[in-house]
């Protein structure tokens, strides 16, 4: 009985009985010895890169941080809500709503209200708009049991299309300019802390930036805590888990669900405000880019735990670095200026390769809460 | 007395002809009242202690529960009550209503009428949590627990101690685990993951989790069904030890055997109504099968004696891994005739799965072969062993057996699609397929519309029925059958029976795997017991007793003292 | 017995049959299908008001009418709208077909997008080979666009079947991938010099897709779709082979028990969708653009996938879904000019017909017989 169930999902490695299945075993195998060429041969440029690279980010860690952020958040919604048992690849509709809506609120009201409280209140709504669109897809996903990827990719969709239609009729046309973004520094720490070796940079990365930014870490260690020592955390396991089981013991399943993915839908929020209004400043019809599908990558790479995710969302955010570091700084060696050379969409592939790695399981494998995308039926006889 | 509001007027009962001593038709507590009433009227006579005491606080009854589901009556005016202390068993068949009975008290579903009372008094339960705090307890059929949590979380899961503000306190739940633990002799560690336990330990943890919350009342789904005999014994002991400190138990079974052992007193449930309660001292296994199934039940499948031919599977240091890795069938060796039935007894989980996949073509096998007269046929594909000549009837029939969303004639010709008359140079010929289902569903009595109905909307006897047509229309060699008659009706069991001994009639060799001990005793020739990932004993089924193999199935010792059969809890 | 105590699979699946509804009659499909059709409408029109009550203009009721009129006068009230209309529905058949194909074997195919890229790219540079006369180049380029789809599509498909990795993630990640590496290539590797933008060279005459109706850009792609959709139609209902892909899409476990190998038709299946998407993006280089621009954006590997849920996963309704949309689309320009209301806002009737397509089956829950015919644990007299 267990068998088949498995394995149609995640597959050990097994010696390939077709001769396709011989095919790819042989050219991973040229590939890997190609790599290990390489390594071999560059070895020295590889390692003077390698401190290259992480001086640079040493010193500048709010650029990886800065990158971070969105798929941090974005992991976090993703948490939130398939630790309940719910999938969520609307991640990106929602971030993208977020972001213009925030964005929009920014723009409209920095001359009323003023820079600083024009963006508050961006936020304010940014979340609030991300936040109906997780209880649109709560209500798709628990209530209709429509299939939680069509409910994901309906969002994502309606936020495409949403955000492109609202934008030209109410912002290009109109003539707004850009937002202003959240101010820095917001806890105000005397600049002469950020000049300490090797900790400054890093409670700079942390506490110099913005208020979202800054939030990311607290939201990381909050929701880890919460998730594994709270009863609140325990509840939403078993959910995710075994929902007959939770429900049998007079736990309301269908509340906790609908609860969860709509708080995840905070995060979203966040992390769409932070792209407009922290970050950038302004809006592009789609500048999320597929944040929203790294987000659910890191999830997985760090094993739906709050922290997992925070650290490879900084993975990620890296890979994405290595693009701007290029730029801001020459890398050093004959290695370091092939890499300059590189044309920049190269670097723009990193994140979307590296998930891919990911996700083939070559990290490791990875499993999802049991009840993960199974909508939870009450009167099923089981 | 003649005033007591909770009178209502019961119907006369009549004792049918011929029916046996302690089996009473349709009685209820207010009969009992009456009958007290009585003897205390005629002739001054005292009332009987124990029948006036009984009547009168019942820890638990429902009354006239009726409830009803799209084109089904799931409980029929149903009345049952349940005395402190008391072990009460509730018996029926599958489909007959005893689950949804429970799931009403304890508030996972509501009743259309009738109505529940706990000590007296009428309440209306609003869901588990309601019924956990009144002190309702349910062990279900499939155990509610979180194999990832520990023993402890899933435990307080919904009654959590608590610490600091929102964090729990662990220690405090582990040391409260711990006390209640001993206090009914359970030997448990609240820190394992309950994944990691075994089956009868894992219903202990399902039972303390009842207790923790107080509960007086104890409702088991089908307890036994996933035990050996001997765990059996030893949750009979708790059961019985928990009955008398007070606890009542609602015991839900269709084991006969087993009902008659631990119950108090036993109703039986048939398509929704109560047909009578028995006295477990004077009732026999035919009475309550008789009431269960409603005529004279033959629990012995009419089988003339076997008349084996030559070996057709034989299977030498079979050796095969799960998933993980873990070798679960460990240099297994036996042999099937023609013309017999091999039946495999062993509790789930001692690799039988594993094995029958390797015997399928479905799992790779590691070391060993398996020849089907005499072609070797491990590793072979699926598709090449029912090429020569094996009929598998598949364990979890819904998850291998069938394509449910599929229409029958499709589900008919699964494992034929790509053969003539169904299909020619990779096209379909839906004409064939439609005539073969008009001729299978008669010949196999399939209930069903058309041939063109999704198989979904066919009961379990039937989707089973329409396994069996499709594996027994061709010639076969070897017959495996999984679980065969798993969740079916007594009328599809007796089918499925007729069919396999047919089979083995006409020469081919079965093999049954079967977690059910009954059916392996009733329909085997020989009987061969798996423990561990081996056979470890055979035995001619005629002489075998039933307390034996379940030691043999328990302990893996074929051939030793019952001193030495201890399990370890 | 095994006692299951916990569910089963977890993770990211999908039964296409009972999901899109495909197990009920025809009939009843078709009524739902025309009713979040109307809804979606409906909320275009209310974006419409909106909008108009926000203008200069000041609220107009009759906007939503009169927009929706210029726009069908758009698609289809001339020749130039028609081919249009033909013209946009050709590669929406094609990726729909791309989706609902994966659909019918449990996979979700989110990559149509970054396939309908690779087709196109591959067409784009095998047109430019000179020498090569008309009909075989035509020929030579869409099956050289289909072939470099259905590597696109192999990727995740092998992903899938050999290391469990989710094809959804994965194909969103192998799309922006494509975009990126396609990007470069066009713009730097294969980029025409002689051209203003970033883009290929131009493919040769003899590569061109003929046109089907003078005087108007309408060419024979559509015929080339239209085909399509029967090839699949046919390849899903009548042969062994769709049997087995349909049959995998319904129960992978029954389907290994059939003797059907799940990772093989995972491959193929992406691997023929992906050769779908494809042959849309070959179609529109050689129909419409003539090259491959660096920074080429169309949607209609997106579009796809709402084509193939409007089409319930069945060529015959995706084709129908396709000429919807299409239609939508073609006479969305007309609209924004007479009316000045942005070309947007037929994404976001788009996405709401979709999202009615999704919510009606709350409606299929609650009917009687609704929960039967969705299979699982469905006949309630066997269970206790």
């Amino acid at each position: 009985m267990s068998a088949m169930a498995t394995a149609s999902m995640q597959r050990r490695l097994r010696p390939p009985t077709t001769l396709l299945g011989w095919i790819g075993v042989a050219i991973l195998g040229v590939l890997a010895v190609l790599a290990i060429l390489f390594v071999v041969r560059f070895w020295d440029g590889l390692i003077q890169l390698g401190e290259w690279f992480i001086f640079f980010a040493a010193t500048r860690p709010y650029i990886i941080l800065g990158f971070a952020v969105p798929i941090g958040f974005g992991a976090l919604c993703g948490v939130m809500c398939e630790r309940s048992g719910v999938v969520n690849i609307g991640i990106e509709g929602m971030m993208l709503t977020a972001a213009f809506v925030g964005f929009l609120f920014g723009a409209y009201l920095h001359e009323p209200l003023g820079h600083v409280p024009a963006a508050i209140v961006g936020v304010g709504f940014a979340i609030l708009a991300a936040t109906l669109l997780s209880t649109l897809h709560a209500w798709l996903a628990i209530t209709v049991k429509a299939d939680q990827i069509i409910s994901g990719t309906v969002i994502n969709i309606l936020a495409l299309g949403g955000t492109a239609y609202f934008n030209q009729l109410l912002v290009s046309t109109a003539g707004v300019s850009g937002a202003r973004t959240l101010p820095r520094n917001v806890l105000s720490l005397p600049p002469e802390v950020y000049q300490v070796p090797v900790i400054g940079p890093v409670l700079n990365a942390v506490f110099g930036q913005g208020p979202i930014q800054m939030g990311l870490i607290f939201a990381v260690i909050f929701l880890q805590v919460m998730l594994f020592r709270s009863r609140w955390g325990l509840r939403t396991r078993a959910v995710g888990e075994h929902p007959k089981a939770a429900d049998t013991v007079g736990i309301d399943v269908i509340r906790v669900r609908y609860r969860n993915v709509i708080l995840g839908g905070v995060f979203a929020g966040l992390a769409g405000a932070y792209l407009t209004l922290e970050s950038v400043g302004s809006f592009q019809d789609g500048m999320t880019a597929g944040i929203g599908f790294i987000a659910l990558a890191a999830m997985i790479f760090g094993r739906w735990s709050p922290i997992g995710a925070f650290i490879a969302a900084l993975i990620f955010g890296a890979a994405r670095t290595l693009g701007q570091a290029v730029q801001i700084s020459a890398p050093p060696g004959e290695l370091g200026q092939a890499i300059a050379s590189w044309p920049a969409q190269w670097f723009g592939m990193f994140p979307y390769i590296l998930t891919i790695i990911v996700l083939a399981g070559v990290v490791g494998r990875a499993v999802a809460p049991a009840a993960d995308g199974i909508p939870y039926d009450k009167e099923s006889r089981s | 007395m003649a005033d007591d509001p909770r009178q209502t007027p019961s119907p006369e009962p009549s004792p049918p002809p011929g029916s046996s001593p302690g089996i009473t038709r349709v009685p209820d507590a207010h009969t009992l009242i009456e009958d007290a009433v009585t003897f205390a009227g005629a002739g001054g006579t005292t009332i009987d202690p124990s029948v006036a005491a009984r009547a009168v606080a019942p820890a638990l009854e429902m009354r006239g529960i009726t409830k009803r589901f799209p084109g089904v009556i799931a409980n029929d005016s149903i009345d049952i009550e349940v005395h402190p202390g008391e072990i009460h068993a509730l018996l029926g068949e599958n489909g007959a209503g005893k689950t949804t009975l429970m799931n009403i008290l304890y508030g996972l579903i509501g009743p259309d009428e009738g109505e529940i009372l706990l000590d007296g008094e009428p309440v209306t339960i609003t869901g588990p949590a309601d019924a956990i705090a009144r002190g309702i307890g349910m062990v279900h059929q499939h155990f509610m627990l979180v194999p990832v949590f520990s023993v402890a979380e899933n435990i307080v899961l919904g009654n959590e101690t608590m610490g600091t503000g929102p964090l729990l306190d662990a220690k405090a739940a582990e040391e409260r685990i711990h006390t209640l633990a001993e206090q009914f002799g359970f030997q448990i560690d609240p820190a394992a993951k309950v994944g990691d336990l075994s089956v009868g330990l894992q219903q202990r943890i399902e039972i303390l989790k009842a207790l923790y919350r107080g509960a007086r009342v104890l409702i088991l789904d089908e307890p036994t069904a996933v035990l050996t005999p001997q765990e059996t014994r030893e949750i009979f002991g708790v059961l019985r030890r928990l009955a008398a400190e007070g606890t009542s138990i609602v015991f839900i079974s269709h084991k006969l055997y087993e009902v008659l052992e631990i119950a108090d007193r036993i109703t039986v449930i048939r398509r929704g109504r109560v047909v009578g309660q028995a006295d477990p001292k004077t009732a026999t296994e035919e009475d309550l099968a008789e009431m269960m199934v409603g005529r004279e039940v033959s629990l012995v499948v009419d089988k003339t004696p076997a008349s084996p031919g030559d070996v057709v599977l034989d299977v030498t240091g079979l050796t095969v891994t799960d998933d993980r890795g873990t070798v679960v069938v460990n240099d297994c060796s036996f042999q099937v005739r023609a013309g017999e039935i091999l039946g495999i007894a062993g509790v789930a989980g001692n690799g039988q799965d594993e094995l029958v996949e390797a015997l399928t073509g479905l799992r790779r096998t590691r070391a060993g072969r398996a020849t089907l007269s005499g072609t070797e046929v491990n590793n072979r594909s699926a598709r090449e062993l029912s090429g020569r000549g094996l009929a598998y009837i598949p364990g979890d029939r819904q998850r291998y057996g069938l394509v449910l969303p599929y229409p029958v004639e499709d589900n008919l010709i699964l494992t034929r699609y790509h053969q003539q008359p169904f299909s020619r140079f990779g096209v379909v010929d839906a004409g064939a397929i439609s005539r073969n289902a008009a001729e299978r569903i008669p010949e196999f009595d399939i209930r069903t519309p058309s041939g063109t109905v999704p198989a979904s909307t066919l009961s379990g006897g039937n989707q089973q029925k329409i396994i069996v047509a499709r594996e027994f229309s061709r010639p076969i060699v070897l017959l495996l059958a999984d679980q065969p008659t798993r969740g079916l009706d007594v009328g599809s069991i007796e089918f499925i029976h007729k069919q396999i001994v047919a089979k083995r009639d006409a020469g081919a060799a079965v093999l049954l795997v079967s977690a059910e001990l009954d059916e392996v005793l009733e329909l085997a020739d020989r009987i061969g017991i798996m423990y561990r990932g081996r056979l470890v004993a055979t035995l001619d089924a005629a002489g075998a007793e039933k307390e034996k193999v379940g030691l043999i199935m328990a302990t893996g010792d074929a051939g030793e003292s019952g001193e030495r059969a201890r399990v370890q809890a | 017995m095994t006692s299951e105590t916990g569910p089963g699979q977890g993770g990211m699946s999908l039964n296409p049959t009972s999901l899109l509804g495909t197990d009920r009659g025809l009939g009843r499909q078709f009524t739902s299908t025309v009713v979040a059709i109307l809804l979606g409408l409906i909320v275009g029109a209310l974006l419409i008001w909106l909008s108009s009550a926000l203008s200069e203009d000041g609220f107009q009721l009759d906007l939503p009418l009169a927009a929706y009129l210029s726009l069908l006068q758009g698609s289809l009230g001339n020749e130039r709208g028609w081919a249009n209309t033909f013209n946009a529905a050709t590669p929406l058949i094609l990726t729909g077909l791309s989706v609902a194909f994966g659909f019918r074997a449990g996979l979700f195919n989110i990559g149509a997008q970054g396939q309908f890229f690779l087709g196109a790219f591959g067409a784009a540079i095998l047109g430019t080979t000179v020498g090569i006369p008309f009909p075989l180049h035509v020929i030579w380029t869409l099956v050289g666009g289909f072939l470099f789809g259905a590597f696109w599509g192999f990727i995740p498909g092998l992903l899938k079947a050999w290391r469990g990795a989710h094809e959804v993630v994965v194909t969103i990640m192998l799309n922006s991938v494509a975009a990126l590496s396609l990007n470069w290539l066009a713009g730097v590797v294969f980029r025409d010099p002689a051209a203003t933008f970033p883009r290929t060279s131009d493919v040769e005459g003899s590569a061109l897709l003929p046109i089907l109706l003078e005087g108007t850009r309408m060419h024979a792609g559509i015929l080339i779709a239209v085909g399509a959709a029967l090839a699949v139609w046919f390849l899903l209902f009548k042969t062994t082979l769709g049997f087995e892909i349909r049959t995998v899409g319904a129960n992978p476990s029954a389907a290994r028990y059939a003797g059907i190998r799940p990772a093989r038709i995972t491959v193929l299946t992406m691997s023929l969708a992906g050769g779908l998407a494809g042959t849309a993006g070959a179609i529109e280089i050689l129909g419409i653009t003539k090259n491959y621009p660096a920074e080429y954006n169309t949607t209609y590997g997106f579009d796809g996938i709402a084509v193939a849920l409007l089409g319930r996963a069945h060529p015959f309704g995706v084709v129908g879904a396709a000429l919807l949309f299409a239609v939508l689309r073609a006479g969305s320009g007309a609209m924004q000019r007479e009316t000045g209301i942005p070309v947007d806002i037929i994404s976001i009737v788009q996405g709401a017909i979709i999202l009615f397509v999704a919510a009606e089956m709350v409606i299929r829950r609650f009917l009687p017989g609704g929960r039967r015919a969705t299979g699982g644990a469905a006949a309630a007299p066997s269970a206790a």
